[in-house]
């Protein structure tokens, strides 16, 4: 009966989104401010029937009700209840409520958040999300119905992959569809400017705090899988350049040009229709991505099941908002009008240089990814993409990119003295070139490639904390002026300063840690011993270990510096019996930044180990600077302007002054 | 600067590094992609030594030997061709014979399938898509072990 209430709770959303996708349209195009208020009703209800609808699948899962076909597929009543939660989501049809219910929330949060949203474009805008939502539940109810129940009932459930039970399966897919959904709302939001055929400086105040809402948690979102897929599956590699990855990264590479276009937008009212056209191709590379790996296209851990009629449902779905929202750019784009001039060399020429590498790192990773596919589908011919091509690619377009982060915040608006801005950063400059010479020093050639990457991170820190240094007037005045001058600065120019410092770290742990880094591969026995740098570690012997559904045998290694014992490490051998799949659990253990790394081969019978210990340098940057950027992005979103009620139409002719 | 100017700038600019984009793009693929091949394609036309290639097939029974260190041979097999493979650390969990797997890698002067990269499954029900390929092509393919749950899941 609970089921079947989560189930009809579905039907009535999809009911209610089909009703707020065209009432408030209609009303928006007729002038009816009764119909548009219908809005915000339909979006807050979609969200609590789709809300109730998750909790009795949560429920379902909690209390292993083996009558239902998902639980029993996915679940087993022994499996530890954190992993009963998130096993909701740890499969096709369950990922997909979730993102169901993430679409809808985000539309509720439109409606209660935007009093100071004008209600024609609010009811547009909550339009054109009742259409992707209605688009999704249709998606959910006939293709992918979580709900539906088995007769007889099993006695067990057949268990959840086991490379899925894990703490990273609780957080990585709800920070990544936050993400992910998240653009939808500038989506939305282009929709409704084209529609409406009037875009401003407004505009770009709105979605902004979307954007950087929804980018924050896809940064964190793609850094947690990346530490998750670290730590799981036992190679010591962090990112692999699978398309299911890349799926995540394009519209994350898509949203941080979004965001930065839309400063230019909000400040100078250029860039209107590139703007709108990165809007739309944020939450197409979302849907894009969403198609990538729910569809079965592609093998892989993501792709739970494969089903074909699943791929055409979304592929249609793709093709009738993204073929739909490019014929209406099409249409409408030239009537929006020219923006505010600027030279070449300025804060918005910047700005654009950004974006184009930006777009342009995108593209490469696009052709990547979709390369293979197609060629497959016209020639029949396998091939694959792998790290040597992104690296080809997307490295080189990255790097004049992060040089010229830096010169950015420097540069004024409509006309920027690049001279001036070169000079504010010749500290940062001279920070990178010691970092390269006393490397050279101590090391030689050798690492001289290396070395140019820690300098780029050098350069990007240094660099990014130098404009704050400037605007605090940092050593030409007191310590205590700086203080006062620095905490008088808009929380947004710190968010920069933080964000682009984020940067600096991500690329510093990328480059230690793939020049520095020590691979051992050797068979131990117990009290043999391996040294690794300064450290020494013991084969101490072998504890038997169970959990849950799974048995197995952990190695308890001692680690020893100088003959001190500095950590004891054990990574693991299980069994998950349900499944009868083997995984490997590595042991990590953090030193300063640097980790290192113990994973298991096989154990034979006369207690000889195969071990794999990796010495990484630094490697704990690549993540924690994704946090940091976060942070900036965070620290961005509080700042008043974007809180207090933006400006009215009745202002958006009048220029703004260049700073 | 006119406005025609400046715009002739950005579009100019836009221009450049498009054309980059595109130039890198094309390099790349003639020279940073892998093919794949199976062991019947290996045996009839050798890829040349220094040419990448992925190998998909079957883990031969009884062919895995591990020696000192990490170093393992085994041999990949399409049912109609085998090519020897030698592969150093740690394999995937599910790397088992009888198997699909598919290994990355280069063929060296003796014939030596040299693997850095090998690849199992996720789980007991996947088979590698080009696994799959590469067996219907040999006419060793039996849709019952590759679509169902492997053999080894059934000996539970």
């Amino acid at each position: 009966m609970i089921v079947e209430i989560g189930h009809y709770a579905l039907v009535l959303a999809l009911a209610l989104a089909l009703a707020g996708g065209t009432l408030p349209f209609w009303g928006a195009l007729r002038g009816d401010v009764r119909l548009m208020a219908v809005a915000s009703t339909t979006a807050v209800a979609q969200f609590l029937l789709v809300a109730l609808s998750f909790a009795v699948l949560t429920y379902a899962y909690v209390v292993s009700d083996f009558s239902v076909q998902n639980v029993v597929e996915n679940s087993h009543s022994l499996k530890p209840l954190l992993y009963k939660v998130s096993g909701v989501w740890g499969n096709h049809e369950g990922s997909m409520l979730l993102w169901v219910l993430i679409l809808v929330l985000f539309g509720a949060l439109v409606a209660m958040f935007s009093e100071n949203l004008p209600l024609k474009l609010k009811a547009l805008v909550l339009s054109v999300q009742s259409w992707i939502s209605a688009a999704f539940l249709l998606f959910v109810l006939i293709a992918s119905n979580p709900f539906l129940r088995l007769d007889p009932a099993p006695l067990q459930g057949r268990d959840l992959n086991p490379l899925l039970q894990d703490v990273g399966l609780a957080i990585h897919p709800p920070l990544l569809y936050l993400g992910y959904v998240g653009c939808s709302i500038s989506f939305a939001f282009a929709i409704a400017a084209l529609i409406d055929g009037r875009i401003d400086a407004a505009w770009a105040r709105w979605v902004r705090p979307w954007t950087l809402t929804a980018w924050c948690f896809l940064t964190l979102g793609i850094a947690m899988g990346s530490y998750w897929a670290y730590y799981e599956l036992g190679w010591g590699g962090w990112w692999f350049w699978d398309p299911v990855e890349n799926a995540s990264f394009m519209p994350w590479l898509a949203a941080t040009a979004l965001l930065h276009s839309a400063i230019v937008m909000e400040k100078r009212e250029a860039l209107k229709i590139w703007t709108i056209l990165l809007a739309i191709l944020t939450f197409s590379l979302s849907l894009l991505g969403t198609f990538l790996v729910r569809s079965g296209v592609l093998t892989s851990v993501h792709a739970f099941a494969t089903d074909p009629t699943r791929g055409i449902f979304i592929l249609c779905i793709l093709c009738v908002f993204i073929g739909g929202a490019f014929s209406l750019f099409a249409a409408r784009a030239g009537s929006l009008g020219q923006g505010g001039l600027f030279a070449p060399i300025s804060r918005e020429g910047a700005l654009v240089l950004n974006n184009l590498l930006l777009t342009a790192a995108c593209a490469t990773v696009f052709v990547g990814t979709l390369y293979p596919l197609a060629l497959e589908a016209l020639t029949g011919e396998k091939i694959s993409v792998g790290a040597p091509f992104f690296d080809m690619t997307f490295g080189p377009m990255m790097v004049p990119l992060l040089i010229a982060v830096p010169f950015g915040p420097f540069l004024a608006w409509k006309r920027g003295d690049i001279v001036a801005a070169g000079q504010r950063l010749l500290f940062a400059f001279g920070a990178a070139m010691t970092v390269v010479v006393i490397g050279l020093a101590l090391m030689g050639t050798p690492s001289a490639l290396a070395l140019f990457g820690i300098a780029l991170a050098v350069w990007l820190m240094v660099g990014a904390l130098s404009e704050i240094g400037f605007r605090t007037k940092l050593g030409r005045v007191s310590l205590a002026e700086s203080w006062r001058r620095g905490a008088g600065l808009p929380r947004s120019a710190w968010g920069t300063t933080v964000a682009h410092f984020g940067i600096g770290v991500t690329v510093l742990g990328i480059i230690a840690s793939t020049a520095w880094n020590s691979e051992t591969i050797l068979t131990l026995k117990p009290g043999e011993t391996v040294t690794v740098g300064s450290r020494v570690l013991t084969m101490d012997g072998f504890v038997p270990i169970s959990g849950g559904t799974y048995t197995g045998t952990s190695v308890r290694f001692t680690v020893r510096e100088g003959g001190n014992v500095v950590a004891t490490m054990e990574p693991e051998k299980r069994l998950y019996s349900v499944q009868n799949m083997p995984t490997t659990e590595a042991a990590i253990k953090t030193f300063g930044f640097s980790q290192l790394y113990v994973s298991l081969g096989d154990i034979s019978a006369d207690g000889s180990t195969v071990v794999r210990v990796y010495w990484k340098t630094l490697v704990a940057l690549i993540w924690l600077g994704a946090l940091v950027m976060t942070a900036g992005g965070v620290l961005s979103l509080s700042d008043r302007r974007l809180r207090v009620g933006a400006p009215k139409p009745a202002r958006r002719s009048v220029p703004l002054p260049a700073e | 600067m006119t406005r025609k100017q400046r715009r002739l700038t950005l579009i100019s600019l836009a221009g450049v590094v498009l054309a980059s984009a595109v130039g890198l793009v094309l390099f790349a693929l003639s020279d940073g992609i892998t093919f794949f091949t199976s062991p019947s394609d290996v045996l009839a036309k050798p890829p040349a030594p220094d040419q990448r290639v992925r190998l998909g097939g079957l883990v031969e029974q009884g062919s895995i030997v591990k020696e000192a260190d990490g170093v393992v041979r085994f041999a990949v097999t399409d049912g109609r061709a085998t090519v020897p493979a030698r592969y150093v650390g740690i394999l995937p969990d599910l790397f088992r014979e009888g198997q699909g797997v598919v290994a990355e890698g280069k063929v060296d002067a003796n014939g030596l399938f040299v693997a850095d990269t090998v690849l199992a499954k996720h789980d007991e029900t996947y088979m590698p898509k080009e696994v799959v390929e590469a067996l219907k092509k040999s006419g060793e393919w039996r849709p019952e072990e590759g679509s169902g749950p492997a053999p080894q899941a059934v000996q539970r």
